[in-house]
C-alpha cells in the first residue's frame, strides 16, 4: 500500500509553500501576547528600582554633585546643629572593612573551593562544607555580627578588625561557591593536558585551573564585596561607629551603612541630607564593584 | 594457526629486531570491576612508529594511556602487569608518575590547548622544566615542526582557543614536542584534521622518528600503513559476556597488512580496504 501512496504523491504537483508571516494565526497571537506581557512585567518590576535610584540621585546628588563635594567626601560628620560636614570617616571605614573582609575571605574561599572542586569533591568533609556554605548564603547577616561579637568583641572591644571579620563571615560562602563553580567549569581535557605534560597536581591547579577559572572566581569575589559593602546589621555589633577618622585597626570605626542609619533618624536637615549622600556613595561603590565583576567576568580573548 | 576468536587466545609475542624503548606487558587492566584489556604484550620500538589499530572500544587508548600512567587519574583504573622503560617498571611503587610523563609525552584525541596565548601554550612545558635556553627559538622550532608556524607566526599572542580544531591539534603537538620527550604517545591525533593537515602531521611523525619513539592510535588503516613501522592489532572479546580487549597480532606493518597470521586480522584489514 505504502508503495502506491509514494508513487501517487510523487506524481502530484508540489504546491508552493506560503512562508509569509501569518499575524492572525493562533500561534502568532499567543506569541505576541506573551511578548507584551513579559515586557509589561519587566517595566513594572523596574519601577521601584528606578524610583529608588531617582530619589537617591536627586536627594543625595545635591550635596555629592554640589559645590562642596570635596568637603562632603572628606570632612568629619557634623554635630547637632552644625552645618556642612561630610562622610569621610564612613567612606574610609567601609572601604577598610571591605578590604579586611576580602583579605580574609578570598584566600580562604579559593583554597576551600579548590578542595571542594578538585581534591576531594565527593568526600564527607566536602559534602558537609558545601551544604553549610549553601545554608550560610541565606544566613541572616545580623547573626554574623552576633557571632563575631561573642568571639572577638567581648574580649577585644569594638573594632574595625571585628567589623571586617564579620563581613568576611558573610562573604566566605559566596566566594567559596562561586569559585567552586568556576573551577568546575575548567574542562577536564585541559587538566589532562597539564598532567600529560608532566605537571604535579599542585602545578595543574596553579598554572592551569586557577588562571582559566579566574574570570569566574573574580565575578564571585566582586559580587561578595558588593554585598558586604552595603551590610549594616553585622557592623552594629562589631565596628560600632565613630565620628573621627580611624587611626588603628583595633578601634571602632564609622561605616556608610551605619552612618545612614544614624543620620536618617536625626531631626536635623543637614544630617538627613548627608544620609542621602552616603546612600548614593554606597550605591556607587557597589556599582563600581559590579562593573568590575562584569569586566573581569569576560572570558579572556 | 590458532583461532583468535577463542576466549583464551593469547597473541604470539612479537620480538622486534631493534631496541625497544618501552616494553609493555599487560596482564589485566580494569576500570572498577570491568576487565578492559587482558594478556597483551606490546613492545614499543626505539625510533620507530608503532601503530595501534582495532575496532572501537578494544582498549587501544587504554593501553596507550597506560604507557605514561595517564590512567592513574581515573580512580577506578587498575593495571596488572609491567611497563619497562629503560629498565625500570614505571608501575613500581617508588616511581613518580609525574616524572614519567615528562619523558613520555602525550597528544590527545581531542585538541586541548590551554586557555592562554599560542606562545604560552608551546612554552608551557619548557617553563615547567625551567628551560634555560632561548624560549622563543624553541617555541618557533616546535611550531615549525608541527607545521603550524606559518599560520600563527603573526598572532602568537592570541589565545590558543581562537584557532580552528585542526590548528589546535597541531598546537597541542607543538606543545608536546617542544620539551623533546623521549617517547610520544599519540591518540588519534589526526581525527580532527583535514587531509592536508593530516599529511603534514604524518610527515612530522616520520621526521620525529629520528629523535623520538612514537606510539600511535589510529582508526585510519592507510595512516597505519603510511607511517607505522610496526602495527599492533587489538580486538574485543565478547564471548564471556564482557567486552575485553586483547592483542590479536603484532608485527612489521607490511606483514600485518599483507600477510596476517590471524583470520581476525585478515578480516579486519580486508574489510577496511575492500
Ligand atoms: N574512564 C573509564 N571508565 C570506565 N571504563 C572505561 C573508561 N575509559 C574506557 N573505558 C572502557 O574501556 C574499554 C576500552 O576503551 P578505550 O577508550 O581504550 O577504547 P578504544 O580502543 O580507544 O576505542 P576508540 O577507538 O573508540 O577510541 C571500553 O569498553 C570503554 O568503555
Ligand atoms: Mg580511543
Amino acid at each position: 500500500m505504502s508503495n502506491i501512496d509514494l508513487v501517487a504523491s510523487s506524481d502530484m504537483e508540489f504546491t508552493r509553500p506560503n512562508l509569509e508571516r501569518q499575524l492572525l494565526e493562533g500561534r502568532a497571537i499567543k506569541n505576541n501576547v506573551l511578548t507584551i506581557l513579559t515586557w509589561g512585567t519587566a517595566i513594572l518590576a523596574s519601577v521601584p528600582l528606578l524610583s529608588v535610584m531617582y530619589m537617591l540621585l536627586v536627594r543625595g546628588g545635591t550635596r555629592l554633585f554640589g559645590a562642596d563635594f570635596a568637603e562632603v567626601l572628606t570632612a568629619l560628620p557634623p554635630a547637632g546643629f552644625e552645618m556642612g560636614g561630610g562622610i569621610g570617616p564612613a567612606i574610609v571605614g567601609t572601604l577598610l572593612m571591605v578590604a579586611i573582609a576580602s583579605a580574609i575571605s578570598v584566600p580562604f574561599g579559593i583554597l576551600a573551593a579548590i578542595y571542594l572542586a578538585m581534591l576531594e569533591p565527593k568526600g564527607k568533609l566536602a559534602t558537609t562544607a558545601r551544604f553549610l556554605a549553601k545554608v550560610l548564603t541565606g544566613f541572616p547577616s545580623i547573626l554574623a555580627g552576633v557571632f563575631v561579637y561573642a568571639v572577638l568583641v567581648i574580649s577585644f572591644g569594638y573594632s574595625a578588625l571585628a567589623g571586617g571579620v564579620a563581613l568576611a563571615v558573610l562573604m566566605l560562602p559566596t566566594v567559596v561557591l562561586a569559585a567552586e563553580e568556576a573551577i568546575k567549569q575548567v574542562p577536564q581535557r585541559m587538566k589532562d593536558a597539564a598532567y600529560g605534560i608532566g605537571c604535579t597536581r599542585t602545578q595543574v591547579i596553579w598554572k592551569v585551573v586557577l588562571p582559566t577559572g579566574l574570570p569566574g572566581i573574580l565575578t564571585g569575589v566582586m559580587l561578595a564585596i558588593a554585598g558586604a559593602a552595603g551590610e549594616s546589621a553585622p557592623l552594629l555589633f562589631t565596628a560600632l561607629f565613630s565620628n573621627y577618622f580611624i587611626s588603628e585597626l583595633m578601634e571602632p570605626t564609622a561605616s556608610l551603612s551605619i552612618l545612614i542609619y544614624n543620620f536618617s533618624g536625626m531631626p536635623f536637615e543637614n544630617q538627613i541630607e548627608l544620609a542621602w549622600t552616603a546612600s548614593l556613595v554606597l550605591v556607587l561603590i557597589v556599582l563600581v564593584f559590579n562593573i568590575l565583576a562584569r569586566l573581569f567576568g569576560q572570558p579572556k580573548v | 594457526m590458532t583461532m583468535a576468536a577463542e576466549a583464551n587466545f593469547v597473541a604470539d609475542p612479537f620480538t622486534p629486531e631493534g631496541d625497544t624503548v618501552i616494553d609493555c606487558k599487560v596482564d589485566k587492566i580494569f576500570y572498577g570491576d570491568f576487565l578492559a584489556v587482558r594478556d597483551s604484550v606490546v613492545p614499543i620500538e626505539k625510533n620507530k612508529i608503532t601503530a595501534f589499530i582495532g575496532p572501537s572500544g578494544c582498549g587501544k587508548s587504554t593501553v596507550l594511556r597506560s604507557l605514561n600512567r595517564m590512567n592513574d587519574l581515573i580512580n577506578v583504573f587498575r593495571f596488572e602487569g609491567s611497563v619497562m622503560y629503560h629498565g625500570q617498571d614505571i608501575y613500581a611503587k617508588k616511581v613518580d608518575p609525574v616524572v614519567v610523563r615528562r619523558y613520555i609525552g602525550m597528544v590527545f584525541q581531542q585538541p586541548n590547548p590551554f586557555s592562554m596565548s599560542i606562545f604560552d601554550n608551546v612554552a608551557f612545558g619548557l617553563r615547567l622544566n625551567k628551560y634555560k635556553g632561548d624560549l622563543e627559538e624553541k617555541v618557533q622550532k616546535a611550531l615549525e615542526r608541527a607545521a603550524l608556524w606559518n599560520e600563527v607566526k603573526d598572532k602568537l599572542k592570541n589565545s590558543g582557543l581562537s584557532l580552528s580544531g585542526g590548528q589546535q591539534q597541531r598546537l597541542c603537538i607543538a606543545r608536546a614536542i617542544a620539551t623533546e620527550p623521549d617517547v610520544l604517545l599519540m591518540d588519534e591525533p589526526c581525527s580532527a584534521l583535514d587531509p592536508i593537515a593530516t599529511r603534514q602531521v604524518e610527515e612530522l611523525m616520520l621526521d620525529l622518528r629520528s629523535r623520538f619513539s612514537v606510539a600511535l592510535v589510529t582508526h585510519n588503516m592507510q595512516q597505519a600503513t603510511r607511517v607505522g613501522d610496526t602495527t599492533a592489532f587489538f580486538s574485543v572479546d565478547i564471548s564471556k559476556g564482557g567486552r575485553t580487549g586483547y592483542l590479536v597480532e603484532m608485527g612489521p606493518t607490511a606483514q600485518v597488512f599483507d600477510d596476517p597470521q590471524q583470520q581476525l586480522t585478515k578480516d579486519y584489514v580486508a574489510g577496511e580496504f575492500s
